[in-house]
């Protein structure tokens, strides 16, 4: 059994390694080993185009994240307080946001959009006083923040709402008693209680967004995120830098995750 | 300001953003899928049902998705109960946790890395280079099914293994010794007590992974090449390269009925099997 397990995790990891090792290769091919070198590594945070995609990605994670967890923190807060109907649309809504494929929530933006903004842009063209001038809504960043925030506010929700509910309701309610304000309730309370379960929603979108490359793909328009880059590059063939990126990406997505799991345990703890 | 006040002030951001982002463009989808395709590409108002009598016409993205990802879940599923099974049955509680994030961590990680990683080791120079030196020559596993099926197990074992972990972890090991005082074998005790208990573990884990595997674009497009395709990558093809808006949308409608149909006939079918209910969550 032991050697079973072992055998498992040879074959979760081995892929792993395997473009961690490739990423050390001195030789240009992608898959003869000449060497070691951390050439590609240079390389890569030297190259203009992975630095700009990075950039996107790192800008786009930071400001979803940040988003999805003021406002699915909000959210929970709310469905809290709420029975009947309304809490069932909310329940369905959020199954629904984590259960469609990323593929399909990726092209319904996209079509959704473009028709929405193909709508409104004449309206903005023939209002603005300067035609030339006026703006014009496309696809691109606001419309890729805008997607990974509606589907890790769903996931921010569902965390946030498992640690308010395990939650002592007699601590509000005392806190009540003693003359505080809801709000000085909810901010001297409630905040620090719940904060640990919005820290790990925040690394978890974080997360997800900066990997996510099928939502990313319909959606970013003329932009390119990290996952899109890297995406295009496979196609035109693997490179050690390539393995090299992916190497970086993997270790930094590893250090936010074992963050995110020490605050969860810790919330355990608690 | 009553509390009720405050509550759906509290959720209206959350639910215009659900409802911009998330219910209109699904209802856009719905309402193209009866639409026509413009001349140019995009879409014609219309209301016809053309577009879902045309759907045969990608028969072959359905079959292979049908067919792919109920065969990749039984497998990730055979696969990683043993592993559940040795994580919290057999493991001493100090290194359970360790070895659980272990499995967990790759699902956080880059699908799209780690999926072309399997590139190096299915392509000419991985296995079939090895094959070749052992004397076994002409043998070719990337952009076949088979690589697209490793793919698919390999990305999504961890959530397998996961659910079924729980639900064996919460099994009172006390009906084990129970059942072997009682004189059973410990491969009867096996089938008669620690299979059924964890029932609704490997159905939460067979769900999970097949709602995801039936959305599955990447690891097709990476490791199938264009011979071995799912939906997702009709879908991709019918809205970025034809621009058919309103045949992708049929398409798109068809894929959602198809899981929601799967799904709710698969939970009815679990709960007639084991009226015992166990809440299984993931992370």
């Amino acid at each position: 059994m032991r050697v079973y397990a072992i055998c498992v995790y040879l074959f979760l990891y081995m892929p792993i390694a395997i473009i961690a090792l490739f990423s050390f290769n001195a030789g240009r091919h992608a898959s003869q080993l000449q060497g070691f070198s951390v050439q590609w590594y240079g390389r890569a945070l030297k190259n203009p185009f992975v630095m700009d995609a990075l950039q996107t990605s790192l800008m786009v994670a930071l400001v979803s994240a940040l988003l999805a967890s003021v406002l699915g923190t909000l959210t929970a807060i709310g469905l809290q307080g709420m029975r009947g109907p309304v809490r069932v649309i909310f329940d369905g809504i959020i199954y629904i946001a984590i259960m469609i494929p990323g593929i399909v929530i990726g092209i319904a933006t996209l079509i959704a959009l473009v028709t929405v903004f193909d709508q409104i842009n004449p309206w903005l063209a023939a209002l603005w006083p300067e035609a030339s001038e006026a703006p014009s809504l496309s696809m691109g960043m606001g419309s890729l923040i805008a997607a990974h925030t509606m589907f890790t506010m769903a996931l921010v929700v569902v965390i946030v709402r498992a640690r308010l509910s395990s939650l002592e309701r007699d601590l509000a309610e005392a806190s009540a008693d003693l003359y505080a304000t809801p709000f000085g309730t909810f901010w001297q309370i409630t905040l620090p209680l719940i904060a640990p379960a919005i820290l790990a929603g925040f690394l978890l979108s974080f997360t997800f967004s900066f990997d996510d490359f099928i939502i990313a793909f319909f959606v970013a328009g003329s932009e390119t995120t990290l996952p899109i880059y890297i995406f295009s590059s496979i196609r035109r063939g693997v490179t050690p830098e390539i393995n090299a990126i992916g190497t970086m990406v993997m270790l930094a997505s590893l250090i936010l995750l074992i963050i995110a799991q020490l605050i969860l345990r810790r919330e355990h703890k608690a | 300001m009553t509390k009720r006040e405050r509550n759906w002030l509290l959720l209206l951001p959350g639910g215009a953003w659900f409802l911009i982002m998330l219910v209109l463009p699904l209802t856009v989808v719905f309402i193209f899928s009866f639409g026509e395709r413009g001349d140019a590409g995009g879409y014609v108002p219309a209301f016809t049902l053309e577009q879902y009598a045309n759907l045969p016409a990608r028969l072959t993205a359905f079959e292979n998705t049908m067919i792919l990802a109920p065969i990749g879940t039984l497998i990730s599923m055979l696969i990683a109960y043993p592993l559940a099974y040795q994580l919290a049955v057999n493991t001493s509680r100090k290194w359970k946790t360790v070895l659980l994030v272990l499995v967990i961590v790759p699902f956080w990680t880059s699908i799209l890395i780690r999926s072309y990683a399997w590139i190096y080791i299915l392509g000419g120079q991985g296995i079939p280079n090895l094959l070749e030196m052992l004397g076994i020559e002409g043998v070719r596993l990337i952009y076949t099914p088979f690589a697209v099926l490793i793919g698919i197990i390999y990305g999504y074992l961890p959530l397998m293994v996961f659910p079924i972990y729980v639900s064996l972890d919460r099994l009172d090991k006390r009906l084990l010794e129970a059942s072997s005082d009682l004189g059973a074998k410990p491969f009867a005790t096996f089938m008669q007590v620690t299979l059924p208990l964890s029932v609704p573990g490997i159905a939460t884990g067979c769900m999970l992974v097949f709602i995801l595997l039936m959305g599955e674009f990447l690891i097709p497009a990476l490791l199938g090449g264009g011979k071995v395709f799912f939906v997702g990558n009709a879908l991709v093809d019918l809205f970025l390269q034809s621009r058919n808006w309103a045949y992708g949308s049929a398409v798109a409608v068809t894929l959602i009925v198809i899981m929601l149909v799967t799904v709710t006939v698969y939970m009815r079918l679990i709960s007639r099997l084991n009226t015992q209910r166990d809440d299984v969550s993931i992370m």
